[in-house]
Formats: structure tokens, sequence, C-alpha cells
């Protein structure tokens, strides 16, 4: 479906230009470019700079609105893709944006060398650009048209043909950390462990925009030091969480700052419990069922979350509205029910009440994964499963689970990208090898649920496609090959100056145009 | 002048096969971790499919052997070169020289409050051991030694940043202020008040209380005894000769410190976004980037060498019967 809605961005809230907006940043990527490394990480300073063909949006047309491309419409046959572009976009050198940009990202960038876009643009075979605002998309075998659409916001960033032509090696170049783009803010200065600064592009496509004339993304690793320079107002906006849950209660309450849940529906992240089916009693249903009905899911929104998250009901999380279904088996808090299924399934308790031990592997990157991994135990001794928590450090957690299997029971953070297809499947389809991060590494095996997949990538009827996500869940649900708990959107923390906060899904990783500083 | 090259060339010579053993350890004990450089990058990106991990390993050369990896390292670092990091994708010198001035005031300042300062409150508590005035500094200074130091950072920072604003958060100078020469220097040292304070405050107990024991105990000699008998001035006899003599042990002290503080300021550095070396250390063992922590290890032992090369130089000065019997070398 064509869209030319008028961005929503144009309509915003009017509020004063320029001024320096400082923010808190907790890391400092090593390749900044997102048509490479399409991570959150990357797109929260890189966003701003570099633009994908569309972003996420709450109002327009199946969830998105233009940026660099102003419609786009798949062929019934998933063979093709055309992306009308917008006219008048210049690169922040003052070379001219046209078709041949989007042609060389996709076919040089996206496709070869992206996390996401690998697999995403794996059957493009090759971009066709007629004229410079033109560009057709041709498939080597049918690709749901939806699923690109879906994925547009994330993998689409447009990167400058003439800035990586003739290089070598475009991941190893030195053009990734000096980014030119067609964005609202250009890309000065980086001076590592301090700062990244953004200038005003004066030359931006989108008419009175962008509002403020810098950004500054301040480096602060420590989470208490986020919320001392929020409160003494050298910084004016700290996102992702970088101000932790536990503070939130305080802060909130502090005069001139303001606390934002709105703005992460896009990027929507579950916890789970990965369980490693090659444990020959994790591998009967039944077990994996008395685990789900250990877990108080509401106990674990409210304590751990502090309310902010929801909880979970399968795969696919309800920020997903698209896909998502209620309509699957559930598993209640019952402890009675977990220890009748044990029982059931033949492991009786033992004199010391236990019925059989097992390692824990909570993952290391956020507080509310460990701290799960710590309730997650008790859980499990009081359904007698004596479990031991094993915590490591990132890339210790990363070898033990992903690449060694050496785990029985992991809590995974992983993250649902606005189609089942792109980060979400690979979670429970069988067939991939060791070492890739947030995949099945279970080694469940189900030949339904295989076929459901693989099946969905054939479909390019909308409505036929997402039916079968919604029967994937079910089964998913019903077979639990990993158990998700809860979802949860991060919390954006901002002086209340600070204006048009948590406008669109992927707020905190989307442009900042709008943006505003009122006096 | 022509001795404490000689000094210096001896000490750095004599230091060499315990850097290597250093080096080689650092090696392995990383190597003993479990998970590899590239592990800890594609979860940083969010995932990745499987020929990319492999190509990440190839183009990093981690899909060879050990000992491959290990003989490679050495014998660039023989040609003085420290390597490429993984972590940053940029040469380690330069990562390592970038973060270098920063740690170097950020210890040096500290080291010097709580030198300077510890020694002087040292002398005043053992001027009169057992006066009130004693009582009430080593009672003080216990209680600061027991405060662990990001406690004490997030106290500072808390009060003197977030409640009275009369200094900055966290961060080594104003963000791209522009600020130049003596303006900008001036910046600098406001921004390094409170991370100076929390880091040296904990290591200046440990300078007051050797100084008042140093003291407790010249007191006790018998030319301590002698020259009150002679009717000096109180003033004289401690500042002149039980002061001096306690001092020797602390200056002992401050060589053996220097090390200890460049761990401590980890901590620190985090707790007030000081991009130093501390910092640097943490990121690159997260990052299992063994070249990079063994570049650091490097140039802390330089740095931590020329502290007490500096050390032996004040000892000589101080004593004279060091340096005229060149016990020192």
């Amino acid at each position: 479906m064509a869209s030319t809605a008028m961005p929503s961005l144009l309509m915003a809230q009017e509020a004063a230009n320029g001024g320096r907006l400082i923010v808190a940043s907790d890391s400092e990527p090593r390749n900044l470019n997102p048509a490479i490394v399409a991570s959150n990480g990357v797109f929260f300073i890189s966003s701003k700079v570099i633009e994908p063909l569309a972003e996420a949006s709450f109002e327009g047309e199946n969830g998105l609105e233009p940026r660099l491309a102003i419609s786009w419409e798949g062929s019934d046959d998933g063979l093709s893709a055309t992306f009308k572009l917008r006219e008048g976009v210049t690169w922040h050198d003052g070379t001219p944006f046209t078709s041949a940009d989007v042609a060389f990202s996709a076919l040089e960038v996206w496709k070869p060398l992206q996390n996401l876009g690998r697999l995403v643009f794996e059957n493009l075979e090759a971009v066709e650009t007629p004229d410079d605002h033109t560009a057709i998309f041709k498939f080597s075998k049918p690709t749901p048209f939806q699923l690109i659409r879906n994925a547009l916001p994330v993998v689409s960033s447009v990167v400058a043909r003439h800035v990586f032509e003739g290089e070598a090696d475009i991941a190893a170049s030195p053009a990734n950390n000096r980014l030119v783009g067609t964005g609202p803010f250009k890309f000065t200065e980086h001076r590592p462990g301090e700062y990244y600064r953004l200038e005003r592009n004066e030359d931006y496509w989108a008419e009175g925009l962008p509002k403020v004339d810098e950004i500054i993304f301040r480096v602060l690793p420590d989470r208490a030091a986020a919320a001392g320079a929020l409160e003494a107002d050298e910084i004016q906006l700290a996102a992702f969480s970088q101000v932790p849950l536990t503070d939130l209660e305080r802060i909130s309450k502090v005069e001139g700052i303001k606390v934002y849940s709105k703005g992460y529906e896009g990027l929507t992240y579950q916890l789970a419990v990965d369980v490693n089916h090659r444990r020959k009693e994790l591998a009967d249903r039944k077990v994996r069922q008395a685990i789900a009905h250990a877990i108080d899911k509401d106990f674990v929104v409210k304590t751990i979350f502090l309310g902010y998250a929801a909880p979970s009901t399968g795969i696919i999380p309800k920020n997903a509205p698209e896909f998502y279904t209620a309509d699957v088996p559930t598993y209640d808090f019952d402890l009675d029910k977990a220890n009748a299924l044990l029982d059931e399934a033949g492991y009786a308790k033992d004199a010391n009440g236990i019925r059989f031990k097992l390692r824990l592997l909570p993952a290391p990157y956020f507080t509310e994964t460990r701290q799960f991994g710590d309730y997650l135990r008790q859980a499990l001794s009081s359904v007698g499963i004596d479990a031991t928590v094993v915590n490591n450090d990132s890339a210790a957690h990363q070898k033990a689970v992903y690449t060694d299997h050496d785990f029985d029971l992991a809590v995974a953070p992983t993250v649902y990208r606005n189609d089942p297809a792109i980060s979400t499947t690979i979670l429970v389809k069988s067939g991939t090898p060791a070492g890739v991060p947030f995949s099945n590494q279970g080694g469940y095996v189900n030949p339904r649920i295989d076929q459901l997949i693989e099946k969905a990538n054939e479909t390019m009827d909308v409505a036929e496609r997402t039916e079968l996500f919604k029967e994937f869940q079910r089964l998913v649900a019903e077979d639990l090959p990993l158990i998700n708990v809860a979802e949860w959107g991060f919390i954006t923390v901002a002086r209340d100056d600070v204006r048009n906060v948590s406008n669109n899904p992927r707020w905190a990783v989307s442009n900042w145009a709008d943006i505003a500083l009122t006096p | 002048m022509q001795r404490a090259f000689h000094l210096l060339r001896r000490r750095l010579i004599s230091s060499i096969p315990v850097l290597l053993i250093v080096i080689v350890g650092t090696f392995l004990l990383l190597e003993a971790a479990p998970g590899d450089a590239v592990d800890a990058y594609v979860l940083s990106i969010g995932g990745g499919d499987p020929a990319l991990v492999q190509s990440l390993r190839a183009s990093y050369g981690l899909d060879q052997s050990l000992g491959a990896r290990l003989w490679l390292y050495l014998t660039s670092l023989a040609r003085l070169d420290l390597g490429w990091s993984v972590t940053f994708g940029r040469p380690i010198l330069d990562v390592i020289l970038e973060r270098l001035p920063n740690t170097i005031w950020l210890m040096g300042s500290a080291l010097a409050l709580s030198f300077g300062l510890g020694s002087i409150l040292g002398i005043v508590a053992g001027a009169r051991p057992g006066s009130m005035s004693d009582r009430v500094l080593s009672v003080g200074s216990l209680a600061l030694y027991a405060v662990p130091s990001f406690w004490l950072g997030l106290v500072l920072s808390i009060v003197f940043a977030v409640q009275l604003r009369w200094l900055p958060t966290s961060g080594i100078e104003t963000i791209a202020s522009g600020k130049q020469g003596f303006e900008r220097a001036l910046d600098i040292a406001r921004h390094l008040i409170l991370p100076v304070g929390a880091l040296g405050f904990i290591y200046l107990a440990l300078f007051l209380r050797m100084m008042r024991a140093g003291m407790a105990q010249a007191w006790r000699q018998d030319f301590a005894l002698a020259q009150r008998a002679k009717g000096l001035s109180r003033r004289r006899i401690v500042l002149r000769h039980i002061a001096r003599n306690a001092l020797l042990p602390l200056v002992t002290m401050l060589g053996l410190q220097a090390a200890s503080m460049l761990g401590g300021s980890v901590v620190i550095e985090s707790v007030f976004a000081i991009p130093g070396f501390g910092r640097l250390a943490q990121e690159a063992v997260a990052g299992r980037d063994a070249p990079l922590l063994i570049g650091i290890i490097i140039v802390s032992a330089l740095l931590v060498i020329l502290v007490n090369l500096l050390v032996d130089i004040a000892y000589a000065l101080l004593d004279p019967r060091v340096g005229a019997s060149g016990a020192t070398t």
C-alpha cells in the first residue's frame, strides 16, 4: 500500500527553536554505522544523522511514516518491491540523495553486512533504479512484503554511495565512525569516553526542522551518575532506563523532571526462560509447563520491574497488535498444578524434597534479568527443583549459553522487532548452528513449528501470513520451548523543558527532528 | 641528573622479565576466561548470523591457535607496536595516550592530596600523642579509611554537585565548551575536585596514621630525649627531627600506593565518568581485549616505575645516609 501521509512530526507541538540538548549515553559503539549494525545502542546516536526509508509511527498507516521513501508497494508475487524516494534531499556534504544510494546501501551494505539485513534481504538479487527517485527491489525468491515493510525502520538506514564506494572493506571503513547522512543532525565530533556532538543540519528536507541547534550525547557509564547529572541540570535527558527503575519513584518527585514510559512500543524486550532441551527432564513438556505454573508473573512485574512491564502470554508481545493473539494456552501461577505435573512426569521428591537439580544462567545485561534469576531459583525450589544460579559477565554468558550449550535454564532478554520473522522465529526454529546469540540454542526441534515458520516465509498474502503467526503463537504456548514471563519497554527521564519526547513507538532511536527546548 | 638516568635505565632493564611474565600471564588469564572478543562484540550489537560471527573471528585473527596469537603479539610488541584494539577498532597506543593525561591528573592530584594533607595532619596528631587533637584525627581517619570509595564519591557528588551545585557532577571538563589555556585548566581543576577528594581522602588516612605512628616511635628514641634535655623548642624538635625521621617510611609508602591507586581509580572513574585508565581496563576485560589490557598494564608499569624512581630521589634528599651509600640502587 502506498503511503503519502504528512509526516506527523510536522504537526508536532510547536516550540521555540535553538539550544543545546545534552543526553546521557551509557555506551560508545565501536561501529556507529546503523546500516551495518542495526542495534539500539547504535541507533540511539546514529538515527539522528542517518535516516531509514520509513520510521515507526503511532498514527501512520501500517504503523509507519515516510522518511527517505515517500511510498512503498510490494508486488503480489513477492518478487519485487517499489520505493518512491523523497526529492530535494541532500547528504550532509551537499551531494544530492538519489536512488543510487538506496541501491548501494541495499546491495553492498544491508544484504551482505548488516546483522539483521542479512536475513531480511537474503533473497534480494538486484535493485533497479529507473530514475533518481525510484528504487525497485528484485528478489530471487518470493519475499513477503509485510516482512520488508515491518522491517523498514530497523534495516533500511541509507548510507551515501559516494562515501563508501571503492572501499575494499566497508565494515572496517573509518567512515563508519564519521557518519555522513541526510538526517536532521550532522555528526560533528566524538571525544572517546566523553561525548558525541551532533549539530543542526540547516538544509534538512523537512521545513522548520530540526528544532535544537545541537545534541550532545554525554558518556556516563555509571547509572547513579546519570540520575545525579539530570538533577543538577547538567544533562536534560536520559533514555533506555539509564536512570534505574529503583530511582524513578524519587526522581519523579524532583521539581523540573518528568518520567516517560511511552516511546518504546516498537522495541519491546521480552523476559524469557530459555530451556536446554538436551537435558532429559526439560525435554519433557510437562516439566516445562510445571515451571511456567511455578512463576508468578504478576509478582515479577510488580517487584522486579516495579510495574513498568506487562506479564507475557506468549512469544509475541501485546505491543505487536498486528500479530498478537491472546487466544493461547496460558499458565496461571499455581504451585499445586506445578507439583502435580512434575509428579505426573515421574520426578518425585526425594527425602529432602528435591526432584532434580539444574543450573540457571541469568543474562547479565540488565539488572532485571539478574534479579529474575534469583527469583526463579526461589520459584523453582518451591516446587522441588533445586537450581544453582551461575553468574557470568557478557562474554562468558554468550559462550556458555549460545556456543557451548553449557546450561539447563537461562534467562534471556530477547527483543521483538516489528515482525516475528526478524528476530522471533529464530528463537524456536531448529538448525541454527552454535555461536549465534538470541537464537534457538536449547536444541529444540519441532517439525510442526519449523513448517509453520517456513510457510509464513513463503506466504505473500498479509492476512494469511498474519494468521499463520497466530497459529505459531498457539503452538509455542502449548509446547513451551521457552517460557515468556514479561515484556517491557524502557523509561525516559527528562527535564520538563524538553518537548516532544516519546512521540513515536521507536522514539529513543528515531531522528529527534522535532525535539525542542522551551526557554 | 646522570645518576637518575642511570637509575632509570637499571630499573627499566630489571623490570623487563617481570613485565614479560605479566604479559604472558595476562594473555593466558584472559584466554582462560570464557568467551572471546567476538562473543562480546556480537552480543553488544544484539546478535548476528553464524557466517558473520565466523568472518569477524577470522578478520581479528581469533581463529588462530593460542600459541600463534601469543607469538604474533610478542613479536609485534618487540617492535614497540602495541597492536590493534578489537573493542575500540583503533590502534591501542592511540586509545591509551588519549586516556593517559586524565589518569595522571587524577592519580597525581589524589596522591599529592593524600600525601600532603595526610602527613601534615599526621604531624599535628603526632606532635602530642594522646592529646585531644590526636584522638579526633585518629578516629576520624579510621572512619574515612573504612568508607568505600564509590560510596564516598556518590555522597560527595550528591551533596556538592546535585544539592549545592557548587561543582559539576561528572566528566573531566565542560563538554564542547571551547575553553582554552588557563580557563580550560581551571575548568578541569573544578571537575577534578570531587573525584580527587573521593580517591585521595581514603589514602589520606593511611598516610596520616603512618606519620603519627612513626612520630610516636621517634619520640621514644634517645635523640629526641637529648634534644628535649638540650632545651630545644618543641616546635623545632617536631618539625626538624621527629617529623623528618617519620617521613621516610611515608615516602616508601607513596611509591607503593601509586600502584594501588591505579586500581582504586576504576571505581572513581566510573562514578565520575572520567575517561581514564581504570575504566579502560574494565572495558578491555569485558570486551576480552587482551592486547589492550596488556598495553594498559605496560604503560601502568612504566608509570609506577617512574613514581618509584622519583621516590628514590626524594629519599636520597631526605636521608643523606641513603645517598652516600648508594643503597637505593
